[in-house]
């Protein structure tokens, strides 16, 4: 089936393990792990190769091996052989398609070092799923069908690896046994990819040139169909990489610290995995971002104290003195500390199908760290084919874009290019809880360190005091048309008639002065409410009962507001009507105008409306008069103190 | 000059990292505990984790009443052994109508495993479960992520995956949302075996060669762990040969087959599982099921 068969591969010690299981074992104790990432489709023969490595270094089972072979005869592409790529492709759904559409992770091992690889789609629309496998890897096997050389998409992987920080670039020339072994196709194939790889960066690769279905330098090199070649195999240039774990010990100590180990009084332990560096016993640390310094006073493991620990090692340090460290914080040497700031240049990588709401609040997480961040108007995005950049006003699933991204608080961070740790972060979506996002930061804008909190001495309280009221935000949501605007107005009345300073927040008056240069987009719409929202918070820091009527309708945005004020000053009031009954209101003749498509982007019509599911007083305006619906409200809201 | 991590200590780092993110992010975790040896590993490296304070999570053994007694004895000392709680749930249901591995088929370990593990962590209210999952085992697991996301009805969606970047874990859920949690997924068969070697961790003895009461059943060779209740439920008594049997898996005992083996050191066992032809869950009679797809099939509906 292939040349090499007749050849004991060098990583298949059988004889040892047969004959001495206790020399095999001691060799193998002491393994190194690599982690690397193989870019290309099926058609470069991508699986073929993976199956090649399992099925060369032994993963692969007799009874897996009797099931692939009756799979490579039903379904196989490959006529009688055996179909390698079969055995790699994981779900039923996948299989059946015959493309790979997640990423898997495989594991094989020679005497020197075990690999755990990741397995990712090649086609544009799977980048999430690559940029996934290229983030824990160390080294990226970049897949060339020799017959068809450099195409666009070997141009994507190599800027998508190089992108997430791989330094060790494998160029992989596979099916050379379909071109004759021919060396000119080779030659030809590396110079041609040499000079894009120059252009975007890449300061150096290994080109090998292999036959994953023929095994030709998967093992050992040369092959004897390739005598021209004078490189090592492929299995011997994996295990020769440098391991960015390794590398990590060059830089200094950085520990994010992810619990707080207390199991009496007398033991406060910060346990973290160090990120980068050696700590020692007896170290000057400094506690980032609070900036506190104190000394290493143990190191702790079940197995006993450490006099010193290393980048990798997931471990519990003690401090000499009693201050205050919690999870999020980063424990560093004290001599060359992370920086902190709230706003950062970053390329972000969408994985949702909702595309980037520029301005929305996401959590983002950053080592161990979690903070509410807006995601600023991309400042362009990346045609990840041509590295051209284009305009754009969001990222859809799959692009990928340069953007200010701001914390609602300082964070600890470094450049990603310095630290994967500390500058690659995850973005979630504060309502379904979804990842949507990866992202990788530059560099910090530093607006943030010119800006201070100027302190007051007269509070929120003693404003509200002098009122005799406690402020609130009544937040009245609803479809255009619902009555919120004609409901709170008769709730501020009732207000008014009690000697409650209140403020009426009316959405088209808004419209008028502060966000008159606002349109009706979506990410317009997320602006106007946080206007609106900082200046309902403004006027009860001022004591006042602020009544906004606009119909603010994503979910999140009124949550970002809710998340704005001290608990309990929210009230969030759904003004429930049909969309029919609206419709049928159409009091202000939008829904004409809407339905006959004269104006765009009308919730209800051509825009959602995302209902609040557990508003404080939610009011039918169907079954209630508003001054009905005003009394109620005002009930629920009694005594206000 | 750098200190080069072995892979198996890169490993174990990993994993305790996985078990302190849970811990700092869940509200009421729980491990997962089926007294195998990749339980025997996770429990050992739960104690590493959080050493000196105790793992912070309880033990939850979903039992099915058919376990070999040497796991019933491993199991009780264990938990003690290690300073946690152990719970032990039955599914109420499989036991009153007798569901067994003989009469029963799939639908044993429908019962008593997959419906009883949403029992329990529905009964409990727990939001995380530690399984001892590895992606080598079996080909629907090499695509899960090391946070893997269940609905409120423990489905599982290997279309709506979350993306998995750097060591960052998303660990938030709805209410009634729940995440299994698989520590060791990136180890292999043969990194168990060197780590319970190197950190001399305690496995049941029925790993090992030893002379025991044995079986044929439709081909396969079983132990004759408590001969009395085959009896009963087989309607016969099986014909019985002491034989020098070991288990490359542990489960059911009538479900679990035994290899005949003289091995019975670990370096044995390790040398036998390297020689060795056949993949590990050839054992086990969960995959074969359903088709090629048994396991993802059984992952959807709710199975660990």
């Amino acid at each position: 089936m292939t040349d090499n068969s007749g050849k004991d591969p060098i990583y298949r010690t059988d004889a040892l393990i047969g004959e001495d299981i206790d020399a095999y074992l001691a060799q193998h104790q002491n393994k190194e792990l690599l982690r690397f990432i193989t870019c290309g489709s099926v058609d470069d023969g991508k699986s073929t190769l993976i199956g090649r490595l399992l099925y060369d270094s032994k993963m692969i089972f007799e009874d897996q091996l009797a099931a692939l072979e009756a799979d490579s005869r039903k379904s196989g592409t490959q006529g009688q052989e055996i179909d390698f790529a079969l055995l790699v492709d994981g779900l039923a759904a996948e299989r059946e398609q015959g493309i790979t559409i997640d990423v898997a992770y495989r594991f094989f091992a020679t005497e020197k070092r075990k690999f755990i690889v990741a397995d990712t789609p090649g086609h544009e629309q799977y980048t999430r799923n690559m940029v996934t496998g290229a983030s824990t890897a160390d080294a990226a096997v970049i897949l060339i069908d020799a017959r068809k050389g450099v195409l666009v998409q070997t141009r994507r992987h190599s800027y998508l690896a190089h992108l997430l920080g791989i330094k060790n670039l494998v160029l992989a020339v596979n099916k050379m046994d379909l071109v004759d072994y021919d060396q000119d196709i080779f030659d030809n194939i590396v110079s041609e990819y040499g000079e894009f790889a120059a252009e975007i960066g890449i300061e150096s690769f290994t080109a090998i040139p292999i036959s994953g279905f023929r095994g030709d330098n998967i093992t050992d090199a040369p092959s004897a169909n390739i005598p021209w070649y004078g490189g090592r195999a492929l299995i011997a240039h994996l295990e020769n990489i440098e391991i960015a774990t390794n590398a990590a010990q060059e830089k200094p100590f950085r520990m994010p610290v992810q619990w707080v180990n207390r199991p009496n009084l007398d033991f406060r332990g910060f346990s973290g995995l160090i990120s980068s560096g050696i700590v020692k016993k007896g170290d000057p640390v400094r506690i980032v971002p609070s900036g506190k310094n104190s000394t290493v006073k143990s190191i702790v493991t079940l197995d006993g104290e450490l006099d010193e620990a290393v980048a990798g090692q997931s471990v519990t340090i003690l401090l000499d003195d009693e201050i205050d460290c919690s999870r999020g914080d980063v424990i560093a040497c004290a001599d060359d500390p992370p920086e902190i700031s709230d706003q950062f240049e970053s390329t972000i990588v969408w994985m949702s199908g909702e595309a980037l709401k520029p301005g929305r609040g996401y959590w983002l997480k950053l080592a161990t760290q979690t903070v509410s961040v807006s995601v600023q108007e991309p400042k362009y995005e990346i045609n990840i084919n041509t590295m051209e950049r284009l305009a754009a006003k969001t990222l859809e699933l799959n692009a990928i874009g340069v953007a200010e991204v701001h914390t609602d608080k300082p964070i600890v961070f470094e450049p990603y290019a310095d630290s994967r740790a500390l500058g690659g972060f995850i973005l979630v979506d504060k309502i379904t809880n979804a990842t949507v996002a990866a992202g990788m930061l530059h560099f910090s804008l530093r607006r943030a360190a010119n800006v201070h909190w100027q302190a007051t001495t007269i509070t929120r309280e003693e404003h509200g005091l002098l009122k005799n009221q406690t402020p609130r935000v009544l937040w009245f949501t609803g479809l255009s048309g619902s009555g919120k605007s004609t409901i709170a107005n008769e709730v501020e009345k009732s207000l008014n008639l009690m000697n409650r300073h209140t403020f009426l927040l009316d959405g088209d008056n808004v419209r008028h002065g502060l966000n008159k240069d606002l349109g009706f987009t979506e990410a317009d719409r997320i602006e106007n409410i946080r206007r609106v929202g900082e200046v309902a918070k403004l006027m009860t820091d001022a004591g006042l009962i602020v009544l906004t009527a606009f119909i603010s309708p994503f979910r999140a945005e009124r949550k970002m507001v809710r998340e704005m004020l001290p608990e309990d000053e929210f009230i969030e009031i759904f003004v429930d009507t049909p969309l029919a009954v609206a419709e049928e209101r159409d009091v202000k003749g939008l829904y004409k105008k809407a339905r006959s498509g004269q104006l765009k982007n009308f919730t209800g019509i051509d825009s959602p409306y995302e209902p609040p599911e557990n508003p404080e007083i939610r009011v039918n305006t169907v079954e209630m008069t508003p001054a009905e619906a005003a009394d109620y409200i005002i009930r629920q809201i009694m005594p206000l103190k | 000059m750098t200190r080069i991590l072995t892979h198996l200590e890169r490993l174990e780092a990993e994993a305790i990292h996985i078990m302190r993110e849970v811990v700092a992010e869940a509200q009421k975790p729980v491990m997962m505990y089926s007294v195998g040896k990749d339980s025997a590993v996770l429990l050992h490296l739960a104690k590493k984790a959080f050493y000196p304070s105790p793992p912070p999570f309880p033990l939850l053994h979903v039992d099915t009443t058919w376990k070999f007694k040497d796991m019933y004895a491993l199991r009780e000392k264990a938990a003690q052994d290690a300073g946690m709680e152990l719970i032990v749930h039955h599914n109420a249901e499989a036991e009153e109508r007798g569901i067994n591995p003989f009469d029963h088929g799939p639908l044993h370990t429908d019962m008593w495993k997959t419906e009883g593990l949403k029992q329990a962590l529905d009964l409990h209210g727990f939001d995380v479960a530690f399984g001892g999952a590895r992606r080598d085992e079996e080909k629907s697991r090499a695509k899960e992520r090391v946070f893997s996301f269940r609905t409120a009805s423990h489905g599982w969606d290997p279309k709506n995956q979350r993306p998995e970047l750097w060591n960052l874990y998303n660990a938030r859920k709805a209410k009634g949302e729940s995440i299994r949690v698989f520590p060791i997924s990136n180890w292999t068969e043969l990194d168990i075996w060197q780590y319970i070697m190197a950190e001399n961790i305690e496995i049941v003895p029925l790993y090992f060669a030893a002379m025991r009461p044995t079986y044929m059943h439709e081909g396969s060779l079983f132990m004759a762990d408590d001969i009395e209740r085959l009896e009963q439920v087989m309607g016969h008594k099986p014909e019985i040969t002491n034989r020098s049997v070991r288990f490359r898996t542990l489960g059911c005992f009538p479900l679990t087959g035994a290899v005949e083996s003289t091995a019975s050191t670990l370096a044995e066992v390790v040398q036998e599982m390297l020689l060795t032809t056949t993949s590990e869950r050839q054992g086990r009679v969960i995959d074969k099921d359903e088709g090629g797809a048994g396991m993802e099939k059984k992952k959807q509906e709710g199975y660990f």
